[in-house]
């Protein structure tokens, strides 16, 4: 069975007496250890999407399954902890605590997991988390302190610390500059290969895309995955240039 | 999350933004200072007040006899005679809420020194205990024994203002002095005492054995005032004086009461105590004793005085309790406004907590969606902000104890006021604080924890 399956999922928003549905019906599948790209228009509901597959909404109807388990139905609490131990999150802004280091940045998930971790075991942890993203020498360093890429390689260290089995990355590279971007994906890239974490990342940049091994397009609220594909991008099935790592 | 945890990102949370932490908990600083500083100085003074209180006699009574009416006039308190030495010795066996119980014989006279003359306030015949129940000490010289008492001897003890009056830097001791043409030497000096409540001056006296002063110096005892009860107190003197064992210590001399005629004993029958005393002073132990020795004293002498229950007593007590509660309540009183101030600026701290945590929710919007989108429950969230808010209490708390017993040693070494330290407040106010912390820190905080993830993480 797929890691992750979407059965007819609907998400629609209440505007006063008006219902506006996002999502009209998305099924898809994304199997363990794949690297995904999502991509689609503004507005056409891949953060809607996206907050669904991370357990941060709950989808309007249709199933949701993660890991063998349906999840659509859950309490707020299950689904933090479910958060906590299965999901990573990475955002465009990089959403790093201010004044605090990077390593308590890191290190902070680990303070709402189930399994009580000793300080020390968090702060190694979070050592080797930042080594793996290559800030080794800026453990100590705050946000306002590093550059857009490392913060977002901090950001993807925290996202990691938990060692959970999806990692969910909405525009990670929105604001970085494109050598930047290059690097961050390449890093997304490194640790699908080597980690076999499973990656979905939203994009709206064919550039980016093509890092994916994978591409399901969103329009308007529905799943075109194969169709638009095959119409026009076909830089985006071709095989990700991994030699580079 | 545990509690240590938890508290570890608090004080980081507070670290990140130290000068607001310290502004917002100023409330608190100060609302737990004055608390304290008013506990010690408050408690330092209400101890001297009792000190002084006890040292102005807050625990002394005085027993006088009753009222004489004649009909039906009252010839005033002490115008009968009812109280006997006996009575003086029997309470202060009997009451073990007294300390003492010392008679009192008083006359008025003048004291003669050479060619200086001068008449104390007070001339008073009492027994030595009278030093301890008064609360008195001696400067110079020895108080009178109870030897003296028992021998009339005339020896007598001044207080400063006599000594000042009739000696004029002479040494006293040893000296001899005349009342009423009756030699009495000098043998102490007591402390002086200033003026008492009354405003009298309490060092204008002459002290010396009850004896002597009722047998030797005639006709001075204040009964005299009484002209029925010193006609009464002549009455008999004949059959009393052959049943008096006091008679032998009495000085040899000619019959001390005048004669009476036949005619005036079949008229008045009267069985009177001859060995009468003016009044009696008794110290309770300690100023809430007294109503116990009030009790105690009562019984004891409507027993000695074969008074029926329900007849009025042939004497009267009369104590300082009434001035002593005046002043004790006034000083509880100015203590408790000053905490009632002290308690609003905490409530005022509180509120000041409040405000700044609901804007540090507020501001940190985007902080809690991050943390819920990473795992954080609610509840998390919840502790974490209450976790904050009593941190900023406790040490504001910390901080105002600090500043509040520094202060009050301050006022103590500026203003030389009396302080005692109050481990009580010092405990009070640390949970005082605390409370604070948790009753205002908890609506930001359930704010905070009932935000939603999404909507936090786009709060811009
Ligand atoms: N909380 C909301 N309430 C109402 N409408 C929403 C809400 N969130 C998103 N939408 C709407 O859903 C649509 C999809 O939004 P989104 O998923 O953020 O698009 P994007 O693909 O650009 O990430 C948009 O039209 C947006 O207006
Ligand atoms: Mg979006």
């Amino acid at each position: 069975m797929a890691l992750i399956e979407l059965i007819e999922l609907r998400k629609s928003y209440r505007l006063g007496e008006l219902v506006v549905p996002v999502l009209k019906g998305v099924s898809l599948q994304v199997e363990q250890g794949e690297l995904v790209a999502l991509m689609g228009a503004s507005g056409s509901g891949k953060s809607t999407l996206m907050n669904i597959l991370g357990c941060l909404d709950r989808p309007t109807s249709g199933q949701y399954w993660l890991d063998g388990r349906e999840i659509s139905q859950l309490s707020a609490d299950q689904r933090a902890m479910l958060r906590n131990s299965k999901l990573g999150f990475v955002f465009q802004n990089f959403n790093l605590l201010p004044r605090t280091s990077a390593l308590d940045n890191v290190a902070m998930p680990l303070s709402y997991g189930e399994a009580n971790i000793s300080e020390r075991e968090a702060r190694q942890r979070a050592q080797e988390m930042l080594a793996l993203v290559g800030l080794q020498d800026r453990v100590h360093h705050e946000p306002n302190q590093l550059s857009g890429g490392q913060q977002q390689r901090v950001a993807i260290a925290r996202s990691l610390v938990n060692r959970p089995q999806v990692l969910l990355a909405d525009e990670p590279t929105g604001n970085l500059d494109s050598k930047t971007s290059e690097d961050i994906l390449s890093l997304f890239q490194k640790l699908n290969q080597h980690g076999g974490i499973t990656i979905i990342l939203v994009t709206h940049d064919p550039m980016v895309a093509r890092h994916a091994r994978r591409t399901i397009h969103i329009h308007d609220g529905l799943v075109v995955e194969g169709a638009y594909a095959a119409e026009g991008n076909a830089a985006c099935q071709e095989p990700a240039p991994e030699a580079t790592l | 999350m545990n509690t240590l945890r938890t508290t570890g990102t608090a004080l980081k949370a507070l670290r990140r933004n130290p000068m607001r932490a310290l502004l917002t908990t100023l409330g608190i600083v100060i609302g737990v200072g004055a608390v304290i500083a008013m506990m010690e100085i408050g408690s330092g003074s209400s101890a001297a007040l009792q000190d002084a209180i006890s040292s102005m006699g807050a625990n002394v009574l005085m027993i006088q006899p009753g009222t004489a009416s004649s009909g039906g006039i009252s010839f005033g308190a002490g115008s009968v005679t009812t109280l006997t030495p006996g009575d003086a010795e029997a309470l202060a066996k009997q009451c073990p809420a007294l300390r003492g119980v010392a008679p009192e014989v008083r006359a008025r006279t003048q004291v003669v020194y050479g060619n200086r003359n001068w008449v104390p306030s007070w001339m008073t015949g009492t027994t030595p205990v009278y030093l301890e129940v008064a609360n008195w000490s001696m400067a110079e010289g020895d108080f009178f024994t109870e030897r003296d008492v028992l021998a009339a001897n005339k020896v007598c003890v001044l207080g400063q203002t006599v000594v000042r009056e009739l000696f004029q830097g002479e040494s006293p001791i040893g000296k001899e002095i005349r009342v009423k043409n009756v030699s009495f030497r000098v043998v102490g000096v007591l402390v002086s005492k200033g003026a008492n409540m009354m405003g009298m001056d309490q060092d204008d006296i002459l002290l010396a054995p009850w004896t002597t002063l009722k047998y030797r110096v005639t006709g001075s005892t204040l009964t005299t005032a009484n002209q029925s009860a010193a006609a009464s107190t002549a009455s008999g003197a004949d059959t009393s004086g052959a049943i008096n064992t006091l008679s032998k210590i009495y000085p040899g001399q000619a019959s001390l009461y005048p004669e009476r005629s036949a005619a005036q004993l079949a008229d008045n029958p009267m069985p009177v105590r001859f060995e009468n005393i003016d009044r009696m002073m008794a110290a309770a132990k300690d100023a809430a004793s007294v109503p116990a020795a009030i009790d105690q004293i009562t019984s004891v002498l409507r027993e000695r005085h074969r008074i029926r229950p329900g007849d009025p007593a042939d004497f009267n007590i009369r104590d300082m309790t009434e001035m002593t509660k005046t002043l004790a309540s006034t000083s509880n009183l100015m203590t408790n406004l000053l905490l009632s101030v002290a308690m609003i600026s905490l409530l005022v701290g509180g509120v000041g907590i409040m405000n700044i945590m609901l804007v540090s929710v507020t501001e940190r919007t985007r902080e809690i969606g991050l943390r819920m989108a990473v795992g954080a429950r609610g509840r998390d969230i919840l502790r974490q902000f209450l976790v904050e808010a009593v941190l900023l209490c406790l040490l504001g708390g910390a901080m105002g104890i600090i500043f509040g017993h520094g202060g009050s040693k301050l006022v103590q070494a500026v203003l030389g006021w009396p302080v005692a330290t109050s481990p009580g407040a010092i405990a009070a106010s640390v949970l005082v604080a605390a409370s604070v912390g948790i009753v205002f820190g908890f609506y930001p905080a359930w704010r905070a924890s009932r935000l939603d993830p999404i909507e936090a993480l786009r709060y811009e």
